[in-house]
């Protein structure tokens, strides 16, 4: 249990993986499909964002420290007060996995995107989504 | 021009190239394929600057923005990937002048679209080779994987439902990959290769590595349709429009096993793929499983294009049997494979095209007495088929020859005994096909009721002969230099490690 517990966030990664693989190999209509690629690019996504966290009340980069007007103002006095301002990176989550799952939500809209555009096309074609039917009429 | 920014500009004068294209399309559709051809030519020119610096001076490293590694995303040119590189902007080049006719005929209403898809993947693929990025890689690999699915799905009728299988399969393969590489980061905090290599020997014994390391290989097999992994290929190919064939068919897997060698050498290293993982044995024999199955389910075919694919199935097995055999012939035969299989498959390749073009049809019964009626190109299709059953002078022999050479160092007699048996099949697949082109007396395929006139089949257009021909001189060229290509650029490729 203290197993589990301890690691929750890689079992939810784990499960979402699992169900989005199923629903891809296993099930006939093809919208169930790409539901279940989403499911999996997303599961990722949450691996790499989870893994960011750290416990003991780390914040957002930008929260703290804000760089307003305020700082552009004082900019030279800024410089004189650097030191209190030290930056500790224990302080933050880590920012790179964030920006990095920006990019993979991209790659992952777009290959939503295309796999709609041509499951629209597939159902021009034969009237339907359900793969059994398509094969039955390419026979 | 400095030859200092080749890396990148090989790289950015496709991808920008592709917006001029789109934009030139509005206008005319005439002055998609002359960009296409200029930025090809550029990039060309690009790569084989890059490996004769590289070849001169060593590894080359472009910091992107001047950004210092690990924090930047940096290109890194070897010996293993200027070679690469110049295999995939090169075919790149002959496929665009060679598609021509071939678009205007299967695609007229799409050709800006068709084009500005085809300068993507090009870059797509010539980014993955580049880079020295392993999330970079991810993000490229995708690029050349999306513009891949539109490409192939816009084939003959089943082409989107088999196309779309390959979304699937392809998704699965990147996202295994990106966890691979996530599992890296946990435990490094970097995602820079040469960074990694270096972090990366510490952590051998962790399972998050071992595991990460599985991952990343299964990623890189779906996408390079490896033996179990492979059905989306056949009919993703197979049902595609003729040029997308030509490009995909020789580039796509041999891009993949690049990778693969990459991640195994250059982010891991020899000791931790081949020492501390005890699976190499496992993976051979699953290359010897490729190379049988695609060789028997090949013979199975009736369809002249299918059963290609299924050849491509089965060099994919040469290729990282050859890798995974560990030694230094073998690993000399895999990556002069890739550079032998790309030329050889995009010389069958635009043979079908060719005949897809007259025919129609890429059945066996389009092949009828081919040999009175295309003489030239079939004869260009012989000598692929003699370099696919790897008969010198042609450069298929000499892959193959180290390939043996390399299972006969390791004492690994079955994968041996499964070339030589993909040797001979491919003998049998093709001499079938030689035998229906040659004596089969032609039969026209127009002549039930067509009410539009007939066209008369004979020779290919030129501008798809030629560069059949240039494909099928560089089969022999390639072949007879052999031993210079090796010495100058594959010797170096192999890791120093491996004996």
């Amino acid at each position: 249990m203290e197993f589990i517990v301890a690691k929750y966030n890689y079992w939810i990664v784990i499960v979402l993986l699992m169900i989005g693989l199923y629903a891809m190999i296993a099930k006939n209509n093809l919208i169930k499909k790409l539901i279940g690629m989403c499911i999996f690019q997303t599961a990722v996504i949450l691996f790499y964002v989870s893994t960011a966290a750290k416990s003991g009340g780390a914040t957002i980069p930008i929260i703290e420290h804000g760089h307003g007007h305020e700082a552009a103002a004082h900019a030279a006095h800024e410089a004189a007060h650097h030191a209190a301002h030290a930056v500790h990176a224990i302080d933050y989550v880590n920012p790179l996995p964030h920006v990095l799952m920006l990019t993979a939500i991209v790659v992952a809209v777009s290959t939503t995107g295309v796999a709609l555009a041509l499951i629209m096309s597939i159902y021009k074609r034969y009237g339907t989504v359900e793969e059994d039917e398509i094969l039955e009429q390419i026979k | 021009m400095s030859s200092a920014q080749f890396p990148i500009l090989l790289v950015a004068v496709p991808l920008l190239s592709a917006f001029i294209l789109n934009i030139a399309g509005w206008f005319n559709k005439k002055y998609c394929l002359p960009v296409v051809i200029v930025a090809l030519v550029g990039s060309v020119y690009a790569s084989f600057g890059t490996l004769f610096t590289v070849l001169e001076q060593g590894t080359i490293r472009y910091r992107l923005g001047a950004w210092l590694p690990p924090m930047g995303i940096e290109y890194v040119v070897d010996h293993l990937n200027g070679l690469v590189l110049c295999i995939v902007s090169s075919v790149g080049l002959i496929t665009a002048i060679y598609s021509k006719r071939s678009v205007e005929q299967e695609l007229p209403e799409r050709i800006p679209q068709f084009y500005t898809l085809y300068i993507l993947l090009v870059t797509g693929l010539l980014g993955i080779t580049v880079t020295g990025d392993a999330f970079n890689l991810y993000v490229l690999l995708e690029i050349a994987a999306l513009t891949a699915y539109a490409l192939l799905a816009v084939g003959e009728d089943r082409a989107v439902l088999s196309s779309f299988h390959y979304v699937i399969m392809g998704t699965i393969g990147a996202c295994f990959y990106l966890l691979g590489v996530g599992f890296l980061y946990i435990k490094t905090g970097s995602l820079n290769m040469i960074d990694l290599h270096g972090l990366l020997p510490g952590l051998f014994g962790s399972n998050v590595i071992v595991v990460g390391f599985a991952m990343i290989m299964i990623g890189v097999w779906v996408k390079m349709a490896f033996f179990p992994l492979h059905g989306w290929l056949p009919n993703a190919y197979t049902y595609a429009p003729s040029a997308t064939s030509c490009l995909v068919a020789p580039l796509m897997t041999k891009v993949s096993v690049y990778v693969m060698i990459r991640i195994m050498f250059s982010v891991f290293s020899p000791e931790f793929t081949f020492e501390v993982l005890a699976c190499r044995h496992i993976i051979v024999w699953l290359a010897v499983a490729a190379i049988i199955a695609g060789s028997l389910l090949a013979l199975a075919q009736t369809d002249f294009k299918k059963m290609l694919t299924y050849v491509v199935v089965a060099e994919v097995g040469y290729m990282a049997g050859g890798v995974w055999l560990a030694n230094t012939a073998a690993i000399t035969g895999a990556i002069l494979h890739i550079l032998n299989d790309a030329l050889m498959t995009l010389c069958l390749f635009m043979t079908v095209g060719i005949i897809v073009y007259k025919t129609r049809g890429h059945q066996f019964e389009n092949l009828k007495g081919l040999y009175r009626t295309m003489p030239f190109t079939m004869t260009a299709f012989t000598v692929g088929v003699l370099s696919m059953m790897g008969v010198p002078p042609t450069c298929g022999f000499f892959s193959k020859w180290y390939l043996i050479l390399g299972a006969i160092r390791a004492e690994h007699w079955v994968f041996m005994g499964a070339l030589l048996f993909s040797s001979l099949v491919n003998a049998v697949l093709f001499f079938r096909i030689i035998e229906i082109g040659y004596f089969e007396p032609f039969t026209d395929h127009h002549a039930h009721g067509d009410d539009h006139q007939p066209e008369p089949i004979d020779e290919g257009p030129l501008s798809m002969v030629v560069p059949l021909w240039i494909v099928a001189a560089a089969l022999v060229i390639v072949g007879m230099y052999t031993s210079g290509i090796v010495t100058k650029v594959i010797q170096f490729a192999v890791p120093e490690a491996i004996v």
